[in-house]
């Protein structure tokens, strides 16, 4: 039901004759879900990919929810009265999708304890806010492993944005793994200082491939990466979001983020009123990860073996971070046949063996 | 290191530095008419995806001749908008300094409007038109192996170059740069060389946006130029407004952008990354301060720079 002047006055209406009446009507209330987006939805990249999910949303709770969204939010101070609008609105569950809204979403959070909050690879909650965040680093165990395996050169490249845990963690999730598959694998890397600029993207992915490199990742926000690899005939991987459209030989494959399981799992949570401020990583197994189908280019075995690691992370028989693992200056940072703490990982900053950087 | 390398490396370069290059060569004319246009930013942005929107839809009917319809195309927008900032500017003598930060955030908005269907999309790029046996080789690749764009480029700052110094319609222009006033009172038209002068800036800043949406990377993504447009407006200060300088300033530019991606990936980890982004602009700053020092001899900055001019006033 649209709220309108008429049906308002209806319902209260209503409320003076029958107040029991009307608790079970508002209880049959659709849910109203608010999304803040970083970027806008037609990014092919992270925002595109939550707005996935909030279509996935909206049509797995049919009637049941209704969503809004604010796309191009900056992770500045002006995020803050944006959220506020979302709760006035009516919104009782919000997502705040990027890390750099952290203490924003806090701060609205507090002037609004009845709205459920949830931020995007966070890590401060409250008594009504939570975090969830995807294992991006399975995702580059597989495409790792596919680098390993087709790389002529025994060099592979990376081009990155930040020195923060969850970039580091890729660089090092995809090395181990290309290790895992070619000893020989050294990861040349570049940070690039920002998390879009096509063009210093470009010219990072070609001075990589000057220096031999020919496979090369990204962590990036653009796909300049992949049409770079396009012209110089090499290969590289979609991050997010399928890109095999700006690269078609180049493109082996992608890990893409599906947001939706986890969106329509917490709506859930708040209709049936198990909602609480949990700090939820998820990964393949839960379905919020996934890779785009492989490209031509790939041979038999090397899927077979990215299927493995996927098989393995999902029935967890299988973890890229498995000890020994080394750092680049050679010291031992998991120990043999054991597993690394999400603590660890989550405050990673230091390279494998084998990264250049 | 090998001579292929070294090409290599020398072929990012020249990447990096020719859409600075373009803009910067066009607002040095209109700066050196008297007006500073600080939209260049917007018009970059407009030119990149005007090319982008043309290459895409008209792509398939014009063949071949899709990429350079397609920057004409550009250019013709990016001169556009910068009439808007002409007229505010020169006929109702707004502030130049305003005017040109709303044209660049106007710029920002046009082009992201125009450009939301066209995200996702990819056209072919404007690469070398030399047949492949030229660019095979490393020595022909350094030679052949580029988008046309940039042969534009290096020619219209050597023609602008020599217009300003060589030519009576360049002494005129430089002129009316000097004293505005003077120029007027024997008889020169001001204001309408102001306009033709602020129109070829916009026509370079609009092609130098088509650089990044049809050759580094053929796509369009919102803001892709990243700023590009400011780098360009502090070129023309740093080059004292002289076209030989802005040429080896871009190429500074260019080189030390270029070293700081070698650095990292060859693993040159004692110095934090950071330094090597900022590099650029301090080595701009401790060039500038060198300039300032040895006084205003080497610079050539027009003396009515974003004053307005008002002939009947």
């Amino acid at each position: 039901m649209t709220l309108t002047r008429r049906n308002f006055v209806k319902t209260a209406a209503t409320g003076l004759v029958l107040p029991a009446f009307v608790r079970s009507g508002f209880a049959a209330e659709p849910l109203k879900v608010g999304f803040v987006y970083l970027g806008a939805i037609g990014d092919y990249g992270w925002t595109w990919s939550h707005e996935q999910g909030r279509k996935a949303l909206l049509e797995a709770l049919k009637g049941q929810v209704l969503t809004n969204y604010v796309e191009n939010v900056k992770e500045d101070a002006s995020a803050v009265p944006i959220m506020k609008d979302l709760a006035q609105q009516g919104n009782k569950l919000i997502f705040t999708t990027s890390y750099g809204y952290m203490d924003q979403t806090l701060e609205a959070a507090k002037q609004f304890p009845d709205v459920k909050w949830e931020h995007c690879t966070g890590y401060k909650r409250a008594d009504n806010v939570g975090t969830y965040n995807s294992c991006f680093y399975q995702g580059r165990a597989v495409t790792g492993t596919i680098a390993g395996m087709m790389s002529k050169t025994n060099t592979i490249g990376f081009v990155g944005s930040f020195k923060i845990p969850e970039v580091v963690m890729g660089v090092n999730a995809f090395t181990l793994a290309a290790q895992a598959v070619n000893p020989k694998i050294a990861t040349k890397l570049v940070m690039i200082d920002t998390w879009f600029d096509p063009a210093k993207e470009a010219a990072a992915a070609e001075t990589l491939a000057n220096l031999g490199c020919d496979v090369i990742a990204q962590h990036v926000d653009s796909p300049a990466v992949l049409q770079v690899c396009e012209k110089r005939k090499i290969y590289g991987f979609g991050y997010g979001a399928d890109m095999s459209r700006f690269a078609p030989k180049a493109h082996l494959t992608a890990s893409l983020d599906l947001w939706g399981p986890y969106y329509i799992s917490r709506a859930k949570a708040v209709l049936d009123g198990s909602w609480k401020p949990d700090d939820t990583w998820w990964g393949f197994k839960e379905g919020i990860l996934a890779m785009a189908p492989y490209s031509k280019a790939v041979p038999d075995n090397v899927r077979a073996a990215a299927d493995k690691i996927i098989a393995g992370t999902k029935e967890g028989s299988y973890d890229v971070f498995t000890g020994p693992v080394a750092d680049q200056s050679g010291k031992e940072r998991v120990p043999a046949g054991e597993r690394m703490k999400d603590a660890d990982m989550l405050v990673m900053d230091w390279y494998v063996k084998g990264v250049q950087s | 290191m090998t001579l292929a390398f070294i090409i290599d490396a020398l072929i990012t370069v020249v990447g990096v530095t020719t859409p600075i290059l373009l803009a910067a060569t066009g607002e040095l004319v209109a700066e050196k008419s008297g007006v500073i246009n600080l939209g260049v930013e917007g018009m970059m942005l407009i030119g990149a995806i005007t090319a982008f929107a043309v290459a895409f839809d008209f792509g398939p009917d014009l063949g071949d001749a899709a990429p350079w319809v397609a920057v004409i195309a550009a250019a013709l927008a990016g001169a556009a908008s910068s009439m808007l900032f002409a007229v505010l500017a020169l006929t109702l003598g707004s502030n130049q300094v305003a005017t040109g930060l709303a044209l660049t955030i106007f710029g920002i908005g046009l082009s992201s409007l125009i450009g939301a269907g066209y995200v996702g999309m990819t056209v072919p790029a404007f690469d070398s038109f030399f047949p492949e046996r030229l660019t095979g080789d490393p020595v022909g690749r350094v030679v052949f192996g580029y988008s046309p764009l940039v042969y534009f480029a290096l020619f219209m700052v050597f023609a602008v170059g020599w217009f300003l110094n060589r030519t009576r319609a360049g002494l005129v222009l430089r002129a009316v740069g000097e004293n505005d006033i003077s120029a007027h009172s024997i008889g020169y038209p001001v204001l309408r060389i102001r306009y033709a002068a602020i129109a070829f800036g916009g026509a370079l800043a609009g092609i130098a946006g088509s650089y990044f949406s049809m050759v580094i990377t053929p796509m369009w993504a919102e803001q892709m130029t990243a700023g590009r447009g400011w780098i360009a407006l502090a070129l023309v200060v740093f080059s004292g407004w002289r076209a030989g300088r802005l040429l080896l300033g871009a190429y500074f530019f260019g080189i030390l952008m270029t070293l700081e991606l070698y650095a990292k990936a060859s693993g040159f980890s004692f110095l934090p990354s950071q330094f090597w982004a900022a590099m650029p602009y301090i080595m701009a700053v401790v060039v500038l301060a060198v300039i300032s020092a040895r006084g205003v001899a080497g610079s050539e900055a027009p003396s009515c720079l974003g004053r307005p001019f008002m002939p009947n006033a």
